[in-house]
């Protein structure tokens, strides 16, 4: 069965679009993070689909890069994370506004 | 002779070095020796050096020492130039630099600073020669700020008084003014003739284009005007006065001051180029002399009336090299150089045995109190005032002659000048050495006691030269005179017929009558009187208000306009530009700060919103 190109990016957009939804509305900082990484992943299917329908390998290369990346921003990230929540006891985001002008 | 010229000019150097190297540790008596005897030793060569160069065939030699500057087309040697106007500017300034370098030993005997004098004076004596023997215009230029300097500091040499602090600014001041004047001389003749080198410059002069010929020797008159104190920048060499006496006989008297006319003469070829510029000098030359010499017949201090008496005779100098006679210059600058080191010398030995005592009512009957300095000083004296046969007499007959050939009126004021000479000097012969003792007040009712014989023994000296200096030009010795030595290093001007010899007995008679009659004048009205004020108008007591219309005209200006910046430019448009800006930035800040939320899910929405008018955009662009 062969899956048209289209639904792919549909599924792509879907993703990102619930991604970026749960970003801005959610304030756990842990969910951010997931939704975070759900829009990395739906960039990385839009790049993953590009590559085979255009049968140039460069787009497969790339995801993997962004993969390393996300995953080091992830550990980094949860490294502030787990810092912040020894300090204030809560992971809420609009808690953190100290450096706020 | 290339090692001699070369020692000639490094031996006031060592001296100075050596001295500079061997710090506190010399006593007084072992500075004065070493410094003295470099500069005597330096004399010895220049004589080695005068027989050398007799014996020369061309007279002209160049000694290269190194390359100094080589920037595209300007290369610069500092090398020297031995001819015959350079060494008989070594013989008489090395020769009186070791006369005064011997009376400062007594003269400076104690004060504060010895070691420091005699550092200054021999770096004057190294620039000087240097200044002298250079073969460029730019290493003249290095000796021509190097005695500046060092004139700077030795007049104010007594820098805890303030007078003496603002007269060295004063003379520092008035110096740089001339010195733009060389600056800008030097680039015409370099863009003219493409070198800075003298014999390049002789070579070329005669395709210079009368404009830049006049423009650079207006240029070098101004740094004539400077250096030897000319009008209009005279002012600063009274002032100067302020310096230790010696300094005021070696620099202010004998040689720096007689700078700005060997420039003039050293550049004659170039002078000879423009005859408008060469009546410029001659009027600056005679109106300087003239005024200066009304100017002294007022003065109370002696050291004034002789500094008055010197800016007078260098008038004669430049009015000499205005109407082409050089060499009639360099003989009244040789002849000046001895009789006028000899009565600031004596002057100084005066002030010496009055315990500082420089005004001339407060003097009176020295003659029997100082049997060396009387004689000498009386010497010197019928020497400035031209009575034959001393050395002035020949000298400035020697000018006067000259400039009678060529331009009448400027002779009368001549004449004029010579009988204000003989008056003035008369009046402070006079009241030195003459009438009532009226200065038992300083020497605390001691007599006045004769200097030591180091003061004394350069005063005779410079008396016997003073007598016997005329020789070295008379009228009537052709071909073994100065004239004839320096004659081939000159820049040759068109001759206006020579006087006859009845015509020339006539101009010397005149002379010598103008002389007897400004004495017998003086004799008269100063024999029992010691102020006047019929005759020391208080116009010319005060410089015909000369630096007072500098004050008003420069100085008060310019203080407006320090005032003006300092009150309305200053914290209205600087500091307004500035405080303005801050403002401007502290606003802009207050504003944009409100951005600055803190709340991520805002700066979170920010970015998304402006994602979508990027996509917006380019989506829209591709349609």
């Amino acid at each position: 069965m062969n899956v048209p190109a289209a639904w792919y990016l549909i599924l792509a957009a879907l993703l990102f679009g619930v991604g970026a939804f749960g970003l801005l509305t959610r304030r756990s900082v842990l969910i951010m993070f997931m939704c975070l990484e759900l829009m990395l992943n739906a960039v990385n299917l839009t790049f993953v689909t590009f590559s085979r329908s255009l049968s140039d390998i460069a787009g497969q290369a790339s995801v993997f890069f962004v993969m390393v990346v996300a995953a080091a921003e992830v550990t980094v990230g949860l490294g502030i994370v787990v810092a912040v929540f020894r300090q204030r006891a809560s992971t809420s985001v609009d808690e953190l506004s100290g450096l706020k002008g | 002779m290339a090692h001699v010229a070369t020692l000639i000019l490094l031996m006031p150097l060592v001296g100075y070095l050596f001295v500079l190297a061997n710090g506190k540790g010399l006593s007084e008596r072992a500075i004065g020796v070493v410094a003295t005897g470099v500069v005597a030793l330096s004399f010895v060569l220049t004589v080695v050096a005068f027989f050398l160069l007799l014996g020369h065939s061309d007279r002209e030699m160049t000694v290269h020492l190194f390359n100094w500057i080589s920037v595209g087309s300007l290369h610069v040697n500092a090398a020297l130039l031995v001819d015959p106007l350079s060494i008989t500017m070594c013989l008489f300034v090395t020769g009186i630099s070791a006369l005064i370098h011997l009376y400062s030993i007594g003269y400076m005997k104690g004060e504060k600073d010895f070691r420091k004098f005699f550092l200054y004076l021999n770096l004057f004596v190294f620039s000087m020669l240097l200044l002298v023997l250079a073969n460029n215009l730019l290493v003249t230029f290095v000796g021509w700020e190097g005695v500046g300097v060092c004139s700077y500091w030795l007049v104010s040499y007594y820098f805890d008084r303030d007078s003496a602090a603002s007269a060295g600014k004063k003379a520092f001041l008035y110096n740089r003014v001339g010195d733009i004047g060389l600056l800008i001389a030097m680039f015409l003749l370099f863009h003219a003739t493409h070198t800075l080198n003298y014999l390049g410059i002789f070579h070329a002069a005669g395709t210079l284009s009368p404009t830049v010929a006049t423009l650079t020797v207006l240029a070098l008159l101004l740094a004539a005007t400077g250096k030897s104190a000319q009008i209009p920048l005279f002012n600063w060499l009274p002032d100067a006065m302020e310096g230790p006496t010696p300094v005021s006989a070696l620099i202010h008297a004998a040689t720096m001051v007689t700078a700005g006319v060997f420039l003039l003469v050293r550049m004659s070829p170039v002078l000879a180029m423009s005859p408008d510029g060469r009546a410029t000098i001659a009027v600056i030359g005679g109106v300087t002399a003239f005024v200066a010499a009304t100017i002294a017949t007022s003065q109370k201090d002696i050291k004034k009336v002789l500094a008055f008496s010197t800016v007078s005779q260098i008038g004669y100098m430049v009015l000499a090299v205005g109407v082409g006679a050089y060499s009639a210059a360099i003989f009244l600058m040789i002849a000046h150089a001895f009789f006028k080191a000899l009565l600031f010398l004596g002057s100084g030995s005066v002030i010496h045995s009055l315990n500082g005592e420089q005004d001339m009512r407060k003097m009176g009957g020295l003659a029997k109190y100082l049997p060396l300095t009387f004689p000498t000083f009386l010497i010197g004296w019928l020497t400035i005032s031209g009575i034959p046969p001393f050395a002035g007499f020949f000298a400035k007959g020697d000018v006067l002659t000259n400039v009678f050939e060529h331009n009448k009126p400027l002779w009368v004021l001549g004449i004029v000048t010579a009988i204000l000479t003989a008056y003035y000097m008369s009046r402070l012969f006079v009241l030195t050495f003459r009438g009532t003792e009226r200065f038992r007040e300083d020497t605390h009712g001691h007599d006045p006691h004769e200097s030591p014989w180091v003061m004394t023994l350069p005063l005779v000296v410079l008396a016997v030269l003073s007598i016997l200096g005329g020789l070295i030009n008379l009228p009537w010795a052709h071909g073994r005179s100065l004239a004839e030595f320096l004659n081939p290093v000159l820049g040759y001007v068109p001759h206006v017929a020579a006087a006859s010899t009845a015509a020339q007995w006539g101009l010397a008679a005149v002379d010598v009558a103008a002389a007897v009659f400004g004495l017998l004048a003086a004799f008269s009205i100063w024999r029992n009187i010691t102020e006047s004020s019929r005759y020391e108008s208080s116009f010319l007591e005060h410089v015909w208000h000369w630096d007072d219309f500098y004050d008003a005209t420069i100085g008060r200006p310019l203080t407006e306009v320090a005032v003006f910046s300092d009150e309305v430019i200053e914290p209205k448009v600087i500091d307004g530009a500035v405080t303005g800006i801050a403002v401007a930035t502290r606003n802009s800040a207050e504003g944009l700060r409100k951005l600055q939320s803190g709340f991520a899910r805002q700066y979170a929405l920010a970015m998304v919103l402006g994602f979508a008018v990027i996509i917006v955009y380019l989506v829209a662009r591709v349609h």
